[in-house]
């Protein structure tokens, strides 16, 4: 065992350090209220943050950073590792990086895709400019993913496709869809579906805003009328969709930002003790003094199995149960700081964004509700547990 | 023992049903939310004709003269329908604290406006060292001839922008224990300025600043130097009354995803059939049983005149507490649906983690528990 990082990884470390800290605009910390964990106060799905998002993803692009996990002849560093430590520092300082393309898309392709989708692909998600959104549920699909209703009819050289897709995060700032839709609804539900990549400008795809309880416009609902996409842009096998979604969606779970935890942490240390409360330093009182070192004990734990994960993929293998037990800790601490900060900021926890009192120009406030985004996004925290009671402990299913 | 309503419990339990229902609809309470004041006074007006703000102020002053337990079951019905507005603020909080401090010149003057609905109040006691605590006061008022200067910052008043008059704790001495008076600020007053926070609460808090604020003598409210055991009621009665409004959103929240876990299929089955649902649904019905009990119990003890912070103390962690989790799980119940603006459920959700941290958070009101038992 070894829990150290090689001078090589700490010196990649500082240079994703120093490169972010010259590029992001001095102000970005009271203009990125984001929180970790969850899924609704993310900058880089929203419209107003466009500009920057797609100006530091070609930068980190350049610098060669969104695919440090792929295989060398991709252009890659074969580092799941390495691409850890770049997503941390990223986290940390809150930048508008990563996405679906690069998180979630690329290593599917590189994993099942064909050779022209690889072409076509992974040079534009390489260097930032295809941006990819997560068409999965449906309004009746969530939990029951097989429960899809969208279908995609065969038209000899492409698939025709009607129906409706929600909770589309993103899909109004990036070019297309990485879609799950029923090609065979005849066949058994696991071979039932195709996972297919839809350009947003195809005719007849219509996306409209749903606006979430931190008012932000993260997500949207994505209507389907007679989409043609032609068939190179099926992903992996026909009828095998739902397998290749289950793979892509342990991608999805596995990318996770870390840093940003660390830094609340951080901030909530110095607030208490700067702020005094009857009349003595926050910090001195055993309550607050207690919820932060818990708040550091969990941190910890979640960065162990952080590092662990990348460090399972550099062993060769894609971690299953582990995907799901880092996205339920991950999510489920994002509830618990929340719930942490408001505990310790009281009343000046719930003020919000835009109130000269609110500390941390209302992230607080605003990561409480966004929080309870968490442990329901890419797979609820019942589902996760499910999944590890059953592939992870051998459990019989009881659905 | 008698865990029953009374008759009279029962009529005003459901005239509030009925009224809110039809009165109080979610979108009033979606556009009041939206507005400086949160206030609406057409419904104000009406509540009034119902007799609400006047339920528990003495009949001599034009109250009804009703106990502080109906007016628990009155604001967990509010509370049950989000009623929007600066009620607590003038009919629990303030009003019956100018009961027990105010001059009988004050009290036959403003009590039976507030009873009729025309005039809103709300007590200031918080500052930047948000502790409810004597001590923190830092707002003086000096003696300037007959009269007073004040200056000072509140923060976190409760729907100031909407007053009429704001009660406003100020050092008149050194002492901390004893160095507290309260005066009777008007808005309009000159070097008073009232400034919104926006919160995610839904409430309306407001920050008020004094600037040489001066009043005569007749604004002083009570025997100078010796409010804050007054205050202290006050703010214990508040308490209770966010902690019984936090019940009613508990209830809300459970009506709501019980009838969602019932009607939403995942899988080919009901959710509610899954046992992780079963049992958080069982959870939150218990939750909301044991909550409503010590709520009840410290608005009784209030009503009787017997001691009871301690009550108080337990109420308020528990409501606070577990009306968070009750709401939280609510929204896991739900999945994204619930995480949508369009949805009720994170209406009481920010209602209740704001009564969670007003009148005393849960180290606060722990605290008292533990001097309860003689700690
Ligand atoms: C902020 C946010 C962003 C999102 N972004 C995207 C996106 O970009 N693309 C996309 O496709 N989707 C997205 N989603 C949708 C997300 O994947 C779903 O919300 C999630 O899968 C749950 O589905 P549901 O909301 O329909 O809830 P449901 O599936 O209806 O679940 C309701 C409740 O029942 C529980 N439940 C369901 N089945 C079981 C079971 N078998 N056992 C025990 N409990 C069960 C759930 O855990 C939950 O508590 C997003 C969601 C959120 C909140």
């Amino acid at each position: 065992m070894d829990f150290s990082f090689t001078p090589e990884q700490l010196a990649f470390r500082k240079e994703v350090e120093d490169f972010v800290k010259a590029e992001l605009p001095p102000d970005w910390d009271d203009q990125a209220v984001f929180w970790p964990g969850s899924y609704g106060t993310m900058p880089q799905m929203e419209s107003e943050f466009q500009e920057i998002t797609r100006r530091f993803n070609r930068m980190v692009g350049e610098k060669g950073w969104n695919r440090l996990g792929w295989p060398e002849e991709y252009g890659g560093r074969n580092s799941a590792m390495k691409a850890a430590i770049a997503g941390d520092v990223l986290s940390y300082y809150r930048a508008p990086a990563g996405g679906v393309a690069v998180t979630i898309a690329a290593p599917t392709i590189l994993l099942v895709g064909s050779e022209d989708l690889k072409r076509e692909f992974l040079p534009r998600i390489a260097s930032g400019e295809a941006g990819f959104w997560l068409a999965y549920s449906e309004p009746n699909a969530g939990s029951d993913l097989a429960a899809i209703k969208t279908t995609a009819v065969d038209r000899g050289d492409h698939f025709v496709v009607n129906g409706q897709k929600i909770w589309s995060s993103g899909a109004h700032v990036t070019e297309y869809a990485w879609a799950i839709v029923k090609t065979d609804p005849e066949a058994p539900r696991h071979r039932s579906a195709t996972l297919m990549i839809i350009p947003n400008d195809t005719p007849g795809v219509t996306i409209k805003p749903i606006i979430n309880i931190c008012g932000n416009h993260s997500f949207n609902e994505v209507f389907f009328d007679d989409v043609r996409v032609p068939k190179k842009y099926v992903v992996g096998e026909v009828n095998q969709g739902f397998y290749n979604v289950m793979l892509a969606l342990q991608f999805e779970r596995l990318a996770i930002g870390s840093g940003a935890f660390k830094r609340v942490l951080e901030e909530l240390v110095q607030y208490a003790k700067e702020t005094t409360r009857y009349g003595r330093p926050l910090a001195q009182d055993p309550h607050v003094r207690r919820r932060l070192a818990e708040m550091a004990i969990e941190i910890e734990m979640f960065y162990s199995f952080y590092w662990q994960s990348a460090w399972i993929q550099d062993q060769g293998r894609v971690p299953e149960t582990e995907a799901s037990a880092l996205k339920l800790f991950f999510t489920e601490l994002g509830v618990k700081l929340a719930n942490t900060a408001v505990d310790i900021l009281g009343p000046y926890g719930l003020l919000d964004k835009g109130s000269p009192w609110a500390p941390f120009g209302g992230r607080v406030a605003l990561g409480y509700l966004d929080s309870i985004s968490g442990p329901i996004g890419a797979g609820t925290s019942e589902i996760q547990k499910s999944i590890i009671a059953t592939r992870g402990l051998g459990l019989p299913r009881a659905r | 023992m008698d865990f029953e309503l009374n008759e009279e419990q029962r009529i005003l339990q459901k005239t509030a049903r009925d009224f809110l229902k039809k009165e109080c609809p979610k979108e009033l309470v979606r556009q009041l939310n939206e507005s400086d004041t949160g206030h609406s006074p057409e419904l104000w007006q009406k509540m009034a004709e119902l007799g609400w703000q006047g339920l528990i102020l003495p009949e001599v002053y034009g109250g009804a003269g009703w106990s502080f337990l109906d007016m628990a079951v009155l604001l967990e019905e509010m509370g049950y329908n989000l009623c929007p507005g600066p009620f607590v603020s003038t009919a629990v909080l303030a009003a019956p604290l100018l009961v027990e401090a105010g001059t009988e010149a004050q009290k036959s003057e403003i009590l039976p406006l507030v009873a009729r609905g025309k005039q809103i109040l709300t007590l200031a006691v918080l500052e930047s060292d948000c502790g409810y605590d004597s001590s923190v006061v830092r707002t003086t008022a000096v003696r300037e001839g007959d009269g007073w200067v004040l200056d000072g910052t509140k923060l976190f008043v409760p729907d100031a922008l909407a007053a009429d008059r704001i009660l406003c704790v100020a050092r008149t001495g050194g002492d901390p224990g004893e160095g507290l008076s309260l005066f009777l600020v008007d808005s309009r007053d000159e070097g008073v300025s009232v400034t919104p926070l926006k919160t995610i609460s839904g409430e309306r808090q407001c920050e008020v600043v004094l600037r040489k604020v001066r009043l005569g003598p007749e604004r002083l409210a009570g025997p100078e130097g010796l409010a804050w055991p007054m205050v202290r009621s006050a703010l214990d009665r508040a308490a209770v009354a966010r902690a019984a409004e936090t019940v009613g959103a508990m209830r809300a929240t459970l009506d709501l995803t019980l009838a969602y876990a019932k009607e939403r299929v995942q899988f080919g089955r009901p959710i509610g059939s899954f046992q992780a649902i079963q049992h958080y649904l069982a959870d939150m019905w218990l939750d909301i049983l044991g909550t409503r009990n010590l709520v009840l119990r410290a608005a009784w003890k209030i009503s009787t005149g017997r001691p009871a912070r301690n009550e108080v103390g337990m109420a308020k962690v528990r409501a606070g507490q577990l009306g968070r989790k009750v709401t939280t799980v609510g929204h896991r119940i739900f999945g994204a649906i619930g995480f949508t603006m369009e949805h009720d459920l994170h209406l009481y959700h920010r209602r209740t983690v704001g009564a969670d941290v007003a009148f005393g958070d849960t180290d606060f009101h722990y605290e008292e528990v533990a001097r309860g038992l003689g700690l």
